[in-house]
């Protein structure tokens, strides 16, 4: 069987799967809708959280964004691994420990107001539909390029199969979908980075291919190799960054604080039965994240090292075939600026934007690119995020590889996209509607309220999978940034701050955002020329500057609750709760 | 009422330390030394870069499972645990 029947076949059994999770585990009541009756398995959500976070982005574009970025890609790897520490020790048992469905339930119980309530809903219906945007495009790529499927009728087959789990199913569906996603996934991610490493080094765990000897016989390891190859290119040492450290400092921390913020994330900890739960799970989803977080980075330098070796100098007409097969779809781009016919890799953007091509092709078969060339002597662009899907073909795998990792790359991205559906149909039913609009509400009908919104959430998220506004890209900064600015530091002051109260946590929360906010849409969309060191404050980058806004929002809401009145006694006597293991029931009971 | 107060500053004190570590690992070796560590070979990675890229990670993990550990001995010594089984 060829790649593509082999790729079918293994996308078929693994939708069929999650559909058949999907029957099995439908939601009966709004606790198993919202948090599976808070009555999952740490291991199992575990793995569950470990699928939610685990993004199309994780998945297909990080080893690619490490490989071209060297040690500037830490960022990442720390920043997106560090903030289960902060979780698991700051947030997730006493948020366990208050044991009600949603985010915004704790801002409204723990700040005493609708307001506060409504403002964390407003947070994370932004950060969510942000997310789940990027979620659906992944969907859409890996069907146009795995399957010759239109992205558009990619993105209706993987909102189909979300409607199916997440509406039917809630939080119970999600949860054990997410399991059997997990295990696709890590899968699809291992086996072929084992098979890269066992192809350069010998050495069968790529985590230790990365520092092992090339088996070329140089004796040089594969970091000492890349660091070499890429100097002489004329780009800088692999292992060494271009980023301003304080600039790496920042980024790092904004995605460590954002990930412990993201509210799909801290909902997961809603679903076991114990605090000591909660932090167990929170371990093993560091656990299950870090096999693949660890294997990125050798993911990413194989491929690098692959990349080069295979174009650098080598004529279009004797390049390996998965050259011309990503340029024949646009992803690479290739403009013989000295008319040798050969392949030129150098530091710099080959020419202006991403390659629009010519109706006709050169005569040794090329491309023609139209674009505008530039000074430098690079003659090939390359879209980063075609490394991980490209791994199986540059290391010439098994077609079964191949159609693993199609299947791995819609798993990351169905799963992610679920659970981010899901926080927000519960803030819209539970928030806006039973505890804010409509109080009346029973069970019954807020369950179809729940099943409702979770169906209009999907419709929107696949419009804007299938025509995605220009920026989705550049607006994923805001999802870290927001949330780090936003929501972590009132959940902290909350737990941590007897005295705090809802005029501090709501002014800082409000600043927190604002601020952010004005200096991403600053530096992104109303003056984008200016977004350099040179004019950043502290030398900060958009992406960083959560951190800012984070410190900023704890100031405020500490010198601000320190002016106004202290929250009423029976608030003080909640925080002394969630601070006490003892006593923590599923949200059935409590409610 | 006294319990209730030492067990959170148990709780505290463990969560500073460990966090103390967390920071250590990651913004200290990874980020702020890792020039420094760079100087120094390790198992065929740059000891900075590995840090920053392998290390860190291993020990966020520890760090957690150490905690879980750990809060479970403090609350079983403040009787404070909800863990009815045992």
């Amino acid at each position: 069987m060829d790649a593509q029947n082999l790729t079918y076949l293994f996308v078929f059994l693994s939708f069929s799967l999650y559909i058949g999770i999907a029957i099995w585990s439908k939601a009966g009541s709004t606790s198993e809708f919202y948090v599976a009756s808070g009555g999952v398995h740490p291991i199992a959500n575990g793995m569950a959280t470990a699928a939610d976070w685990m993004s199309a982005a994780s998945f297909i574009s990080m080893a690619g964004i490490i490989a071209f970025m060297g040690y500037d890609g830490t960022v990442y790897l720390m920043g997106w691994t560090g903030g289960y520490v902060i979780l698991a020790l700051l947030l997730a048992p006493y948020l366990r420990k208050f044991g009600q469905f949603t985010v915004p339930d704790f801002f409204g119980s723990r700040y005493y107001s609708t307001s506060a309530r409504v403002v964390a809903v407003i947070c994370l219906i932004v950060i969510s539909f942000t997310y789940v945007a990027g979620q659906m495009r992944g969907v859409g790529i890996v069907f146009s390029q795995f399957l010759n499927i239109p992205i558009f009728w990619g993105v209706i087959v993987g909102m189909s199969i979300v409607f199916m789990y997440a509406v039917l199913g809630g939080m119970k569906g999600i949860t054990y979908t997410q399991v059997a996603q997990y295990c696709v996934l890590i899968f699809a991610y291992l086996v072929p980075a084992i098979f890269i490493s066992l192809m350069i080094t010998g050495i069968p765990i790529p985590q230790l291919g990365l520092g092992a000897e090339v088996n070329d016989g140089t004796g040089l390891s594969v970091l000492q190799k890349l660091d070499n190859t890429l100097i002489e290119l004329g780009f800088s040492a692999y292992t060494e960054g271009v980023k301003s450290k304080i600039d790496v400092f920042a980024i790092t921390m904004a995605l460590m604080i954002g990930t412990a913020g993201l509210p799909h994330v801290i909902v997961r900890f809603f679903t076991v039965p114990k605090v000591s739960d909660a932090r167990k799970s929170a371990g093993y989803a560091l656990l299950f994240i870090a096999l693949l977080y660890t294997t990125a980075p050798a993911v990413g330098a194989f491929a690098r090292l692959n990349f080069v070796e295979t174009i650098h100098n080598t004529s279009y007409t004797q390049v390996a075939d998965w050259f011309k097969s990503w340029e024949s779809i646009g992803l690479i781009g290739w403009k013989d600026k000295n008319q040798d016919g050969k392949i030129q890799y150098h530091p710099g953007a080959p020419f202006e934007g991403k390659p629009s091509f010519a109706e006709d092709r050169r005569p040794d078969g090329s491309r023609e690119v139209t674009n505008k060339p530039t000074e430098s002597k690079n003659e090939v662009y390359v879209d980063r995020d075609i490394m991980v899907l490209a791994n199986p073909e540059i290391a010439a795998l098994p077609a079964w590889v191949i159609a693993l990792v199609a299947a791995g790359g819609l798993a990351a991205a169905l799963s992610t996209a679920a659970g981010l559906l899901l926080v927000i149909s519960t803030s819209v039913s539970h928030d806006l509607m039973k505890q804010t609009l409509a109080k009346g509400l029973t069970d019954r009908q807020e369950l179809f309220f729940a099943r409702l919104a979770a169906a209009v959430a999907i419709l929107i998220a696949g419009y804007l999978g299938i025509d995605p506004p220009g920026f989705v890209a550049q607006v994923v900064a805001f999802a870290f940034g927001l949330a780090a600015a936003s929501l972590f530091p009132a959940i902290l002051l909350g737990i941590f701050d007897r005295r705090m109260n809802k005029e501090g946590a709501i002014s800082g929360m409000a600043c927190g955002l604002i601020f952010c906010f004005s200096y991403i849409v600053f530096f992104k969309f109303v003056s984008p020329e200016l977004n350099s060191a040179d004019h950043w404050w502290f030398g900060i980058s958009p992406e960083g500057i959560g951190t800012i806004g984070a410190l900023l929002n704890l100031a405020i809401s500490l010198a601000v609750s320190r002016l106004t009145a202290a929250p009423p006694p029976s608030v003080v006597a909640l925080v002394d709760e969630i601070r006490i293991p003892k006593g923590a029931m599923s949200p059935t009971n409590s409610h | 009422m006294q319990g209730e107060k030492d067990y959170w500053q148990a709780n505290l004190k463990l969560v500073a330390k460990l966090l103390t570590i967390w920071f250590l690992v990651s913004f200290g070796f990874g980020i702020i030394l890792v020039d420094q560590l760079n100087q120094i070979p390790f198992f065929g990675f740059k000891l900075g870069f590995w840090w920053a890229q392998q290390g860190s990670i291993y020990v966020f993990i520890g760090l957690i499972f150490y905690y879980v550990r750990k809060m479970k001995q403090i609350d079983k010594t403040f009787e404070v645990s909800d863990d009815e089984e045992e």
